[in-house]
């Protein structure tokens, strides 16, 4: 048992671990371990009217030091795996190169100075495509990150692996790396990671190039066997993390577990990392959109509390009002998500105990109907027969959320709901993409960073689709 | 009056015997349906003898109006005229009396019922003005209605709404785009030039009905007191039936559309009896002609008694390769279709079906035999097992309709396995994924030992309980070739 947890469990007398928990996320702000960051982050007048819409303001962007290079880096990253498609001339999709320029562009004027990429991200194509918008600018003005994707066996040679990494340098247009990551461990547990990273020296070497400097912050990011995050953090003095890379949300605060007994709570994750000082880099603070499209009954608890504020703006408070995160990163795929975050950010108005008590609360009431936890972050593609597995799972949330998911042919909604659900899915996915052509090979499964048994929910979606068809619900 | 009252009733019929054609949502068709169904050649094959008799009577009764009113084809010709005429005077009054070329009729209906009776239905449904009609709608005018239709959707879906969903009519025969067109360069073409010349000389459903309106009870009859012989009457009468100088009409061609009762500046034409006006007399005479007619209609009569007799004996994102049709051995037919034989005989090929299928299944068939004749092909689709339409809308009675339990019953096919292509033999993976989606499950996964020594599982059908939807086929991870496919029933049975 890790220390925080020995930590929570001797405290838990008299109060429910929920409400400990709770409390625990509302102060950590009061014990952040360096407590230099306040100091370097600009403060803003809290009772300043957050502006919902209009201009965004320019030199406002909250921004949080680097503990160990001291790098001043906004806390808005720019998350490079959703960088917007156009159709190209062969009917194929591209990356529209000329809107990353525009976004990268306006990102740079507001203050965003973090780039987050990988060889895997947009098919392979996304560290071409950064590469291109950032290389227009200084390259003292920004700092990349990447990281070594050998996710495939084929790569986990030596040789493969340093090839990645060197092919990340000419596609980013660079001789250095800000901050490399090890990538996504924990996915395939411990096996995976020593074939990955350990037995073929790979470590080793990332560690030297670090100390040459061509490397100048190391850390990885975590999805999937806590095994291995804990192993990881066991060995700090020896490997030295400068950072570490985490999912946290409000609703991965303390519902990730009970969404899949696989994943770590937030609240774990960041505890550890805060304990050792060790600063994090936010992932998935917006959960792939999901806390942006949320049910009704959310949205109405959002606006009503702050009807200025737009839903996805609480999600990003919460990740940044977090005195032990260096960035939040965000995969803003068009200029009005940028825009929108850039007004979460500059600056960042932290969260009050009360407004975390009450998206703790929002939390507890999204999991009372829990979306499947999809992020659209395409890992599980392409499926080898066709399936379009993102597609068919946003659609089931898309409907859960619009309440279109009837359990009864009784339910006053249920033609409305039935339409829409079934209209909905042909419009999301054409039918020879959809569920009933799984397989069940599983083929998907291992890539998922959030461990969800696809084929499995596949099938929940099909079953449900296939009752909607044939009108056999119960009555 | 009359006239007036014509044509809001034959524009009724004819926008919604044109949406039954368009309405891909099935709305159209629940609602408006009967009209497909009142239409003669189509009543004639399914042995619709209520209305039948109803066409018969009312034809003895009123004249041809079924023509004027009814039949979808007749008013599109009058639609043609109308534009033509609104070019002036000259064009108005382009029409003078001709005699009925009774000899050319007689023919064309002697070689339409031969073709119907010797299985050469698709030719003869060539001219049959209905199915005609249906085809021109749904080949050329449906790409349209979906463009339009898409419109809609885009921008419903761009606004989150359910109210309209996209709609791609599937790639068609070119011999149906071929056959369309030129149906539709043909009859537009003798319309704009002779009005109703189609209808008088090649219309097989014409000149039957000709035949009665002959001796029907109302008609329009010319008061010889009130007329001047000024000939107007005639030279706007797209039928071209009036011969004004002997007072006479040719009710074989008067498709009773009123136009000349309201033309006659003198009020000498009137609908009405044709004994009280004593004109009953005919000049035409019982010769050769007449009894030719009468030995077609025997004929056609004879083939009709010939269908009666079958239907007794009836029993019952990675790249996606586009999956291409199997060789099947026989056609699969919709449910209902009752046998090979029994639907291709009252198929008129209509397209209505066509149009109707929910997930595009049917297809016109490039068979000689059944000629643009629907049937199923399960490539981005299957016979949905709680769908009824193609049997609710067929006219002809080549599509029986079907409760949804019978429907669900009646084997249609069966479905056949290709072991090489089967993806636990082929490749020596998971998969069942037939079994899991078929309806009545009647596949079950059996175990198989590959030549390697790896023991896998492969589906078996059960051919007794298979009703042939082709779920199995659609759903088949292999490509382009099913693993799994439905082959054809001869006669369709319940199971």
């Amino acid at each position: 048992m890790s220390d925080i947890q020995k930590n929570i469990s001797d405290k838990q007398s008299g109060e429910s671990r929920r409400r400990f928990l709770r409390k625990l996320g509302v102060g950590a702000w009061g014990f952040s371990g360096a407590g230099a960051l306040l100091g370097a982050c600009k403060r803003m007048d809290e009772k300043k009217e957050p502006a919902a819409e209009g201009a965004v303001p320019t030199g406002m962007m909250t921004m949080r030091r680097n503990r160990s290079t001291g790098d001043n880096v906004s806390l808005l990253g720019y998350g490079c795996m959703r960088w917007p498609t156009k159709t190209g001339n062969d009917g194929k999709d591209v990356i529209d190169q000329e809107m990353v320029n525009r976004l990268v562009d306006k990102a740079i004027e507001h203050g965003v100075n973090y780039f987050d990429t990988s060889p895997a991200y947009c098919q392979g194509r996304s560290e071409a495509a950064t590469g291109i918008a950032l290389s227009r600018h200084p390259r003292e003005s920004y700092y990349i990150a990447t990281k070594l994707s050998n996710f495939a066996p084929q790569t986990w040679g030596f040789k493969e692996s340093v090839n990645m990494y060197r092919n990340s340098l000419k596609e980013l247009k660079t001789d250095y790396i800000d901050y490399m990551l090890l990538h996504g461990i924990g996915m395939g547990g411990m096996d995976a990671f020593r074939a990955r990273y350990i037995d073929n020296g790979l470590l080793d070497f990332l560690l030297k190039e670090r100390e040459q400097g061509r490397i100048r912050n190391l850390g990885f990011s975590y999805h999937g066997d806590v095994e291995v995050f804990d192993h990881l953090l066991a060995n700090h003095e020896k490997y030295r993390w400068d950072f570490v890379q985490i999912q946290l949300n409000y609703l991965d605060w303390e519902h990730a577990k009970e969404t899949n007994p696989r994943n770590t709570d937030a609240i774990y994750l960041y505890g550890k990392l805060d304990s050792l000082g060790i600063q994090a880099v936010i992932m998935e603070p917006l959960l792939g959109g999901r806390l942006a499209k949320v049910p009704e009954h959310i949205v109405s608890r959002l606006k009503g509390r702050d009807p200025l504020r737009s839903v996805a703006s609480w999600a990003f408070r919460f990740a940044g009002s977090h005195p032990g995160v260096l960035t939040v990163l965000s995969g803003m795929t068009c200029m009005e998500h940028l825009e929108d975050n850039l007004r979460t950010y500059c600056p960042l108005v932290p969260l009050t105990d009360d407004d975390n008590r009450f998206l703790y609360d929002t939390a507890d009431l999204m999991m009372q109907h829990p979306a499947i936890p999809c992020n659209d972050c395409k890992y599980c593609m392409p499926c080898p027969w066709g399936i379009d597995i993102p597609g068919v799972l946003l659609h089931y949330n898309k409907m859960l959320n619009e309440d279109n998911i009837p359990q009864s042919r009784q339910d006053p909604k249920y033609s409305k709901a039935r339409r829409a659900f079934l209209v909905g899915y042909n419009r999301a996915v054409e039918p020879v993409r959809q569920a009933d052509h799984c397989i069940g090979c599983r083929i998907c499964v291992q890539h998922c960073p959030q461990g969800i048994d696809i084929p499995a929910e596949l099938a929940r979606v099909d079953n449900y689709a296939e009752k909607l068809r044939r009108g056999s619900l119960p009555g | 009056m009359l006239r007036k009252i014509r044509i809001a009733l034959a524009a009724l019929c004819f926008v919604l015997i044109t949406l039954l054609f368009l309405d891909f949502t099935g709305w159209a068709q629940a609602h408006f349906g009967f009209l497909a169904k009142i239409q003669f050649l189509p009543a004639f094959l399914a042995l619709n003898v209520l209305v039948l008799l109803g066409l018969v009577l009312t034809t003895l009764l009123l004249g041809r109006v079924y023509c004027s009113v009814v039949c979808p084809l007749g008013v599109m010709q009058d639609v043609v005229n109308r534009l033509r005429c609104m070019a002036g005077k000259r064009a108005r009054n382009r029409f003078s009396f001709s005699r009925s070329k009774t000899i050319v009729r007689c023919a064309v209906l002697v070689v339409f019922a031969v073709c119907m009776a010797a299985g050469l239905g698709w030719l003869a449904s060539l001219i049959a003005p209905y199915s005609a009609y249906g085809r021109m709608v749904q080949t050329l005018a449906a790409p349209v209605y979906d463009w339009v239709n898409n419109i809609f959707a885009d921008r419903a879906a761009a606004t989150g709404s359910y109210v309209f969903y996209r709609h791609d009519t599937v790639t068609r025969l070119p011999l149906m785009i071929v056959v369309a067109a030129a149906t539709f360069a043909v009859v537009f073409a003798t319309a704009w030039i002779g009005g109703r010349a189609w209808c008088n000389t090649v219309c097989p459903v014409g000149t039957v009905l000709g035949f009665l309106s002959r001796y029907s009870f109302l008609a329009p009859v010319i008061d010889t007191d009130k007329c001047v012989g000024c000939s107007l009457c005639a030279r706007r009468c797209k039928a071209s039936c009036i011969d004004y100088k002997a007072h006479r009409i040719d009710y074989s061609k008067c498709v009773a559309c009123m136009d000349c009762i309201d033309n006659c500046t003198h009020n000498a034409i009137k609908y009405t009896k044709r004994r009280s006006a004593g004109l009953h007399k005919r000049a035409v005479a019982t010769d050769k002609s007449r009894r030719r007619f009468l030995s077609a209609g025997a004929m056609l009569v004879g083939a009709a008694a010939m269908k009666a007799a079958d239907k007794t004996a009836d029993g019952g994102l990675a790249k996606l390769e586009n999956k291409i049709p199997p060789k099947r051995t026989r056609p699969v037919l919709p449910p209902g279709a009752v046998s090979i034989e029994h639907f291709t005989t009252h198929c008129t090929a209509c397209q209505l079906c066509v149009t109707a299928c929910p997930t595009q299944i049917l297809r016109p068939s490039t068979s000689l035999s059944r000629l643009m004749k629907p049937e199923s092909v399960y490539e981005n689709g299957y016979c949905r097992p709680e769908c009824t339409r193609c049997g609710d809308v067929c006219p002809a009675g080549a599509i029986h309709p079907l409760t949804v339990e019978r429907k669900s019953s009646t084997q249609i096919g069966h479905a056949v396995w290709t072991a090489n292509l089967c993806f636990p033999v082929a490749k020596g993976l998971r998969c069942g994924n037939c079994a899991r989606h078929c309806p009545v499950g009647a596949i079950s996964m059996v175990p198989y030992n590959r030549p390697d020594g790896r023991l896998v599982y492969v589906p078996a059908v059960d051919t007794e309980r298979c009703i042939g939807c082709g779920a199995c086929e659609y759903v088949c991870p292999s490509r382009p070739q099913s693993a799994i496919y439905v082959d054809g029933n001869e006669v369709q049975r319940m199971v």
